[in-house]
């Protein structure tokens, strides 16, 4: 593929494209709908196999970016990119979506309920690769509208009121965050143009008031007004809305703050953190199967990305200084989400809670600031996407055979089939954290980065990997084991399709498990850059412990010898 | 006495110098001369076609809209252009600058979206008639003397023009005594308010001695006064009687009541089109010729935002009723506006007139599908009645969803710009606040948007038995007159391509300037 092809914009167009010829399959062919459904979240996997292909890992930036002018007037634009941050989100994304669409079929309606999946991957991808704070506001902000017409039409008894919930928590985050977006547009500008008039004013007296003809051009052209950028790298990196945190009174806070706490809100609200979680578990048990397996396993890693890209990236300053809050905030989700979900009589909204737990874990990781701790976040991440997609998956077969998700009223399911049993064992173990599997590396990864910043929120921490066992060991032995009775003892065994279907996530669960360097490879020149980016503008120093250098291929290092 | 009588003899003293009469620049109010022609050509028509009729009413008052907009066009290059610019005419008394120009094409859109609405309407309720379509246009009239109104005394005779019409449209359905209450209701305050306005305007004569705003202004440019009591209560009261027309709260007590009575068409003008009017005159009467006193009036409309955003969100979530919900949401949006209007930069008289242009089309679509859904007796506006029209009617439901996502400020369409402008200006402002309450109260807002949309996508039809058993497709049955269907087309692809273009709107409310230019 010709290297200057704008992959990343194709991949918020296919789906799109998708969405309108799943409109356009005339009504006489319902069988259709689906095929093409999947023939365009196809497409955009492959594209986004592409991208991890062509990635290059030494390559520490933004890569295959894009940026054109959208709304000149305020300085937005298409600008869109991935570094080792955003890739394997993106590679999640583009293969969960086929997989939630083949997994499941919805009752009625089939054709808006595929056009809506596929905006809803439009706009998933969009928030990954967006380098605009607009843009990813936009992006942001219309995943809500495919996932509140999937809950509300597609899910089940008590759909109506989650649709709008979910709808409601999430939308207050986003309009916070839009004022917050546009208020450090602004701050940006006006510091910059600060910036700019004082180094006129250096120049000015440097020259002692007859500058060169050169440099009175560069005077004009400082003085001349900035226009507004929304440009994520752009504010970032010039980084001239600083904080004082310096200042003797800790409540003094200066604009970055608020404006950090503006944007983390709307990410709180979506990762969910402790106090703002309700929405999830509603949600997530009513959704229809399709839409539980994008909501665990992409929506909620918007919040935890938007905190890694706009919060510690965007405003490291003010990052560090509410880091022991939200790293406080995510121990006690850990804690208080896998307790509630040892309590859940529903077996969907057990797995619910369990990503209350595991998000905690995510956002433990990632704020405390360490590369390992980043590292690890990232990949649980990843790792909760594959498996707890995988168990909704496994939980809306159980409840599409029998009708319900009471555990109560499941038992004994592994005599009549066992196969499904040792599949929802090992997803099951991922999501436990069993070493060997992918939810273990990440957890580890975790750990071990927390524990050189945070000690005892991690000895906390740890506890919640026992209760994660404890929950989900102990739902297993009511639904599984034991003498089925007479309801349970016909439930079919895996069929080839549903077997198709899990098969590459449980390729993902042991090959992570096993071997996950190729994915750290990629993550790590992009956390460490971060990590330089948060230390050089705050005060903060991560504690450095030697990170082994990515192992060159042979061919290069001899190229390096040669040289 | 007796010399006053015995002058009544003598031939009166005749005055050598003629009265000066001030020029007319005929091209400059061309735009409000072709709505009144088509105001009388309509009352001419209608002695010609049979009573019945309603197609050759409904086009002539479009092609009279339309002729305004075609008015305007070559009046806008010669204000853009760098050579001539602004101007006025009349004796200072009506101005022509691009703010003005823009919202005459705003109220000339407003007037077609509501007539091509009011056709069908009119048939179905068996109203047909020439009044609602002369009213109508007269009334829009109004609203372009009040966006070209230079003097204080052509605002409140522009006011009145517009809202005298209004009155009556309210009124209209004779068989309705909704109708009827909405119409004397509005009335009543309406003209409480203009009362307000005209002693503002009393008052600012007594404390600048002038009601040309020009010369206010010019007034305001010498010294500093320093006992300004009769100019602040005046600009207070002006407040009062502008907050009305715009159902600012707490001028806002008739607008629930007199939308939920009024035939829906006609809401979708009152939406629209009179509170574009009123805007102007808000804007220009505080913005530009009172932009000295800002520090005075800015806290006023702060409050008056703040409460016109959360009152509207908060009462619009406990309605039942669509057309009252739709009414408290008007009071939500009309907040926005006033955010762009206490910014009193140029940045937020461009945001507030995007809001306005953008907001016209979503509120003429929304009231359109309120219309159809309304049917026969105009009396079905539960939020039952709504509940499986996605069944019977799919594309009126998506045109509808996309209305109400669009006033929820959703990405991708018309009213996220302008919520986007509106904020931006208040940031640049240092409204930060009044900001935040602005995007928290659509949150709020969001809620009654979704209710509808419950209805339409995730409720059961009413008959959904009775439709199974009798072989049909469940749901309310609405029929769909052709010109509704426009203007549902219409409104829809507007929302949609400047949600992701909003660039050549804002660009031409970028341009549309408010200027007060001083007579030749």
């Amino acid at each position: 593929m010709d290297p200057n092809f704008p992959v990343l914009t194709a991949l918020v167009l296919v789906p799109v494209a998708g969405a309108l010829a799943v409109l356009a399959v005339p009504r006489s062919r319902p069988e259709l709908l689906r095929s093409v459904a999947v023939l365009f979240s196809g497409a955009a996997a492959a594209l986004t196999v592409w991208v991890l292909a062509a990635f290059d890992r030494h390559d520490a930036g933004f890569q295959f970016v894009v940026n054109r002018s959208w709304v000149s007037d305020f300085g937005i634009s298409w600008h869109v990119g991935v570094d080792g941050i955003s890739l394997f989100l993106v590679v999640l994304t583009g293969l969960l979506f086929p997989i939630a669409m083949l997994g499941s079929t919805p009752h009625h309606d089939a054709k808006p309920y595929y056009a809506w999946l596929l905006l809803l991957e439009a706009g998933c991808l969009g928030v990954f690769i967006s380098l605009d704070l607009f843009l990813f506001f936009v992006m942001f902000e219309i995943v809500l509208v495919p996932m509140y017409f999937l809950i509300g039409g597609w899910g089940y008894a008590n759909r109506v009121y989650a649709a709008l919930k979910f709808f409601i928590f999430t939308m207050f985050g986003s309009a916070l965050m839009l004022v917050g977006v546009v208020a450090l547009a602004y701050l940006h500008r006006n510091a910059t143009e600060d910036a700019n008039r004082a180094e006129a004013t250096q120049l000015v007296v440097e020259a002692n008031g007859n500058p060169s003809q050169a440099e009175a051009a560069h005077i004009a052209e400082l003085r001349k007004g900035v226009p507004l950028s929304f440009d994520l790298v752009d504010i970032a990196e010039k980084h001239q809305v600083v904080d004082d945190s310096k200042s003797a009174n800790p409540l003094d806070w200066s604009a970055a703050r608020w404006i950090f706490l503006a944007l983390i809100v709307a990410f709180a609200i979506k990762v969910p953190l402790f106090p703002v979680h309700t929405w999830l578990p509603d949600a997530h048990t009513e959704a229809p199967t399709a839409g539980s397996v994008i909501l665990a396993g992409v929506l909620l890693k918007l919040g935890t990305y938007g905190m890694l890209r706009f919060g510690l990236y965007l405003l490291p300053d003010a990052a560090v200084f509410f880091a022991p809050v939200l790293v406080t905030l995510g121990v006690i989700g850990i804690i208080y989400g896998a307790i509630v979900a040892t309590m859940q009589k529903d077996l969907k909204r057990l797995v619910a809670y369990s990503s209350v737990a595991h998000l905690g874990f995510i956002v433990l990781g990632t704020f405390a600031i360490t590369t390992q701790g980043m590292q690890g976040g990232l990949l649980q991440a990843v790792n909760h996407g594959v498996s707890t997609g995988a168990l909704f998956l496994l939980v809306g077969m159980i409840a599409e055979r029998r009708g319900t998700r009471e555990i109560s009223l499941l038992k004994g399911l592994q005599k009549p089939a066992p196969l499904f049993a040792a599949v929802f064992t090992l997803v099951m173990m991922s999501s436990i954290g069993l070493p060997g599997l992918n939810g273990f590396v990440g957890e580890f990864l975790i750990m071990v980065g927390s524990f050189l910043t945070r000690r005892w929120w991690t000895v906390v921490a740890a506890a919640g990997v026992i209760l994660a066992a404890l929950y989900l060991l102990w739902a297993y032995q009511r639904v599984f084991h034991g003498e089925p009775d007479e309801d349970n003892r016909h439930f079919p065994e895996i069929n080839w399709r549903e077997g198709l279907v899990i098969a590459p996530l449980v390729a993902a669960i042991v090959f992570l498990g096993v071997f996950p360097k190729p994915v750290l490879d990629r993550m790590g020149p992009s956390v460490d850059k971060l990590i330089d980016h948060v230390e050089q503008n705050s005060d903060f120093v991560s504690p450095k412990v030697k990170h082994p250098a990515p192992v060159k291929p042979a061919e290069e290092a001899q190229q390096e010898a040669g040289e | 006495m007796i010399a006053v009588l015995g002058s009544l003899g003598q031939p009166l003293p005749v005055d050598p110098t003629p009265i000066s009469t001030p020029d007319v620049d005929w091209v400059a109010v061309a735009p409000l001369l072709v709505l009144v022609a088509g105001a009388l050509v309509l009352l001419l028509v209608s002695s010609f076609v049979q009573r019945k009729a309603t197609a050759p009413y409904t086009a002539v008052t479009c092609l009279a809209a339309a002729g305004a907009i075609a008015a305007v066009v070559p009046l806008w290059r010669r204000v853009q252009d760098n050579g001539r610019g602004p101007f006025s005419t009349m004796a200072g008394a009506v101005g022509v600058d691009g703010f003005s120009l823009f919202l005459i094409v705003v109220i000339a859109v407003a007037v077609i979206m509501a007539a091509l609405l009011a056709d069908g309407y009119l048939r179905r309720e068996g109203l047909e008639g020439v009044e609602p379509y002369a009213l109508l246009l007269l009334s829009a009239s109004g609203g372009v003397v009040m966006a070209q109104a230079n003097d204080l005394i052509v605002l409140f005779l522009g006011l009145e023009i517009l809202s005298l019409a209004v009155y009556v449209l309210a009124a209209m359905h004779r068989r309705r005594l909704t109708s009827q209450e909405a119409g004397m209701k509005y009335f009543v305050l309406g003209a409480f308010s203009s009362a307000f306005l005209l002693y503002g305007i009393a008052l600012i004569y007594g404390g600048t001695g002038t009601t040309n705003m020009v010369k206010i202004v010019q007034f305001f440019g010498g010294a500093a006064l320093e006992k300004d009591g009769l100019i602040l209560a005046g600009l207070a009261l002006m407040l009062v009687g502008l907050g009305f027309k715009v159902a600012a709260v707490p001028f806002h007590f008739w607008t629930p009541d007199v939308y939920q009575g009024s035939p829906s068409p006609m809401v979708a003008w009152m939406a629209s089109g009179v509170k574009v009017a009123g805007f102007a005159g808000l804007i220009r009467v505080f913005v530009v010729a009172f932009g000295a006193y800002r520090v005075d009036w800015q806290p006023l409309v702060y409050g008056v935002a703040v409460l016109t955003l959360v009152v509207g969100a908060v009462l619009a979530v406990v309605q039942t009723d669509v057309k009252r919900m739709m009414a408290y949401s008007s009071i939500n949006h009309a907040g926005f506006v006033l955010v762009g209007v206490e910014a009193a930069t140029r940045q937020g008289v461009q945001a507030a007139l995007f809001y306005l242009a953008t907001y016209t089309f979503l509120i003429a679509g929304t009231f359109g599908v309120i219309t159809l859904v309304g049917r026969k007796g105009d009396g079905h506006h539960r939020l039952d009645d709504y509940r499986g029209l996605s069944r019977s009617r799919p594309a009126v439901a998506f045109a509808l969803t996309v209305f109400l996502l669009a006033q929820a400020g959703v990405p991708f369409t018309s009213g996220f710009f302008a919520k986007f402008y509106v904020i931006n200006a208040a940031v640049d402002a240092g409204s930060v606040w009044l900001a935040v309450i602005a995007m928290v109260s659509t949150v709020i807002s969001a809620f009654i948007y979704l209710r509808i949309t419950v209805s339409l996508y995730m409720s059961e039809p009413e008959d959904a038995e009775a439709g199974a058993a009798a072989g049909r497709r469940a749901g309310p049955r609405v029929p769909v007159p052709a010109a509704a269907g426009v203007v549902l087309a219409v409104c829809l692809i507007v929302t949609i391509v400047v949600g992701v273009w909003p660039g050549s709107v804002a660009e031409v409310a970028r341009d549309a300037v408010p200027v007060l230019a001083a007579p030749r």
